[in-house]
């Protein structure tokens, strides 16, 4: 999945032991060690979940069917500014499809990807409950609320 | 006096935590710190005109009020006692200022059981909660009535559970309560993922107490000392408010080991999802809180079997444990009296899509789709015209004009086609398309299915591949009976919930709606005007006037013709963006 290769120094890998270390190297934890674990790197990469399984002494495929059966787990590092579109039944009958595709055009990214400088990535998300304020765009933890496509080019130059 | 301010997402989301600071701030220079209370709650569930602060005991309702109104409000309402008429709710019909929230349309047909507390405590203070009767129930339980005492209640009230199928709640408890065995679980559902519905999570961040005690209670009836809360990762404030209420139970000793000091000991811990919609379903949801894939499995064995490690479990979800509580302190008589014959009680419903007021409510079983859309949902939005409702998320269905005055609950909207679901309500209008709305929840479950069994995983595939087609114009008669075939096939062997209802929506409109996909089929035409593929765009020849806005906008050339003379798109190159239509100022592109 991901072509990324990265190199894990001592460091992460005495942090990947730390982590599966407080919930006692219990198979059963995995999802948490994940949560943990991404919340410190912002991502699973394939040689984090190998560093896991092994401490777990689980196999790697398991850990790697878990990651990637879930949404929130990811295995490519998000952007610096990370904009989520929400893609509820509720936005998307007012219009949320066509204010991602600007996002789409305006950033020339897909859904699920980062741009080459690693400052925004772009992900569609499920109902955040905000569906007043529909269509709802999250950058980071700041959400605009009832956005229209004109608005996408002001939004994305609060963060130049 | 207290003020509230609304701390429920929607607020939160338009920034409803500056009024709170604004407010504090004013009433501290004003020398009233001490005097006057100011609360951040749970969502009173009015997000369309978010983000509102309520003022007590007068029940003034402010709406859409900003940081900067703070001064207003302390100087005016607290000081003087006048009301600051500006920031009222305005009826739309009357167009005169509403006083107070008993006098709202939007209020006026609800009746709070679920959501008695939202709006109305600060959830992070256990002490608001007990004020209201909190922790009683659970204290009559222990203290007078013996575990049978309280599954017979359940079932006498009727109570079903809220997550979506209405299973009755006291038969679940019953039959793992029969179940021996040394460690038994009370599992709390509160991995929402329908999009659209927010009624767990506003319970959750509005009222988290409520849901601890209703599931200490379900542990005394059970025989369990262990309860679990599957919550999503992605509601952070319902989590914090979860882990605070936790810790403040534990040190009044409403949990722990021997609660109210009898030999009744009960513990709940967090456990997290990560994002996968079939983990609502019950054994995914176990599989999950064991560290693996959300895959679900055949029943029986049911989780009241054999359950979380193996052990009898009882699932319920948020909203079911939210009714728990009253029913025991008000007695089963109180609760099986509101309803109707096979569906007692009320239900919360997140109403969104094009009505005018969005938000949270919560009526009696029973009450009609017409009554919840025009009169608690305002109507439609912008004076458009009401085409069907989704019900049920996209396990449910489409329902239409013809099924506005169905009293609501379980079974009538199962036999409507569609379903209760969790309670998501999306309203469409005119503009919506029909296969482009079914072809979305298709795609959303094509996404969510876990792959397991093939009809789920490979038959909604080619259900939204056909969709898809149809919206694009290339879809035939035949297609359409291949989508009617193909959606009875994955209904009938889908191994779980997901895909046994995942063709509702294709169904439905199909059902509801024949004649729309027959035009997109036949004339290659969409009739809302929403795909994109099937739109023609063409100039009035006599309303244009050559002044070339058009065709500089247009990305591809497609327009030509003289400065001062009319212009023409040629369709060969068109391709549908609408730049021309957006531009021309004297409307004369013409969508067909």
């Amino acid at each position: 999945m991901s072509s990324i290769k990265i190199e894990l120094r001592q460091e992460d890998l005495n942090k990947i032991h730390e982590i599966c270390d407080s919930f006692n190297n219990e198979p059963l934890e995995l999802i948490n060690v994940l949560h943990r674990t991404q919340e410190h790197f912002g991502y699973l990469p394939a040689e984090v979940q190998e560093a896991i399984a092994d401490k777990l002494n689980i196999s790697t495929a398991q850990v790697y069917g878990v990651v990637t059966f879930y949404s929130f787990f990811t295995m490519t590092p998000k952007g610096k500014h990370p904009i989520s579109i929400c893609m509820g039944t509720a936005c998307y009958v007012r219009g949320a499809e066509k204010v991602l595709d600007e996002f789409k055009k305006e950033l020339a990214l897909q859904v699920g990807q980062t741009t080459p400088d690693g400052k925004f990535s772009l992900s569609s998300l499920r109902c955040v409950g905000a569906c007043g304020l529909a269509p709802v765009v999250l950058v980071g933890d700041k959400t605009y609320g009832r956005v229209a496509p004109d608005d996408v080019k002001a939004i994305l130059k609060e963060y130049e | 006096m207290h003020l509230l301010v609304c701390g429920g997402t929607g607020c939160r989301a338009a920034e409803s935590s500056l009024i709170l600071e604004s407010l504090k701030r004013e009433l501290e220079e004003k020398g009233l710190g001490n005097e006057v209370q100011v609360i951040m709650t749970g969502c009173f569930g009015f997000c369309e005109k978010g983000p509102v602060v309520k003022v007590m005991p007068d029940n003034t309702f402010y709406v859409q009020v900003k940081p900067e109104d703070a001064a207003v409000i302390v100087a005016e309402h607290v000081i003087k006692g006048r009301p600051v008429q500006r920031l009222l709710y305005v009826d739309p019909k009357s167009k005169e200022h509403v006083p107070d929230s008993k006098h709202m349309g939007f209020y006026r047909k609800q009746i709070r059981i679920a959501l008695r507390n939202c709006g109305f405590i600060n959830p992070e203070n256990i002490d608001e909660y007990i004020a209201r009767e909190g922790y009683a129930a659970l204290g009559k339980c222990i203290s007078e009535l013996t575990p049978a005492d309280v599954i017979d209640s359940i079932k006498k009230s009727g109570l079903r559970g809220r997550g979506g199928a209405g299973f009755p709640t006291g038969l679940k408890w019953e039959i793992a309560s029969k179940n021996k065995a040394d460690q038994k679980y009370v599992v709390c559902n509160a991995d929402e993922g329908d999009p659209g519905a927010f009624m767990d999570r506003s319970v959750l961040e509005g009222d988290p107490h409520s849901i601890l005690e209703a599931m200490a209670i379900c542990g005394y009836a059970i025989g369990a000392s262990k309860g679990l809360i599957y919550i999503r990762a992605e509601y952070p404030l319902a989590i914090q408010r979860l882990k605070i209420a936790l810790g403040q139970a534990r040190e009044y000793g409403l949990l722990g080991k021997n609660i109210f000091g009898s030999d009744f000991s009960f513990d709940i811990e967090l456990r997290y999802g990560a994002g996968a919609f079939v983990c609502g379903e019950e054994t995914a949801l176990i599989h999950s809180m064991e560290g693996m894939r959300g895959e679900p499995t055949n029943k029986p064995p049911f989780p009241a079997e054999s359950g979380f490690l193996g052990k009898p479990s009882n699932v319920n979800n948020v909203e079911t444990f939210a009714s728990v509580p009253v029913i025991i302190s008000k007695g089963w008589e109180w609760f099986s009296s509101i309803g109707t014959e096979k569906s007692k009680g009320t239900k919360v419903f997140a109403l969104a899509g094009k009505i005018n007021n969005v938000g949270l409510i919560e009526v009696p079983m029973g009450t009609t789709l017409r009554e919840i859309i025009f009169e608690i949902g305002g109507g439609i939005k912008n004076g458009k015209k009401f085409k069907a409702v989704q019900t049920g998320g996209p396990s449910g269905g489409c329902l239409t004009e013809k099924h506005l005055d169905t009293p609501i609950d379980f079974d009538n909207l199962v036999a409507a086609g569609s379903m209760m679901g969790s309670g998501g309500m999306i309203v469409m209008d005119e503009d919506d398309c029909m296969v482009s709305i079914a072809k979305f929840f298709l795609e959303f479950t094509v996404e969510e299915s876990c792959g397991k069994c093939a009809p789920c995983r490979i038959g909604n595939k080619r259900l939204h591949e056909l969709l898809t087609h149809i919206t694009k114009g290339n879809g035939t008669m035949a297609d359409l009976d291949r989508l009617k075939n193909m959606c009875n096939v994955i209904k009938d062997t889908s191994l779980c919930g997901l895909g046994q209802t995942s063709p509702n929506p294709v169904l439905s409109t199909l059902n509801n709606f024949m004649d729309e996909y027959v035009a997109h089929v036949t004339e290659k035409r969409c009739p809302a005007g929403s795909c994109r593929e099937l739109m023609k765009y063409s100039i009035i020849v006599d309303k244009c006037v050559g002044c070339t806005a058009c065709a500089r906008g247009c990305p591809v050339n497609a327009i030509s013709g003289e400065r001062k003379g009319p212009h023409f798109i040629d369709q060969e190159k068109c391709i549908k963006c609408g730049a021309c239509f957006e531009k021309c100022k004297f409307g004369a592109v013409l969508i067909n």
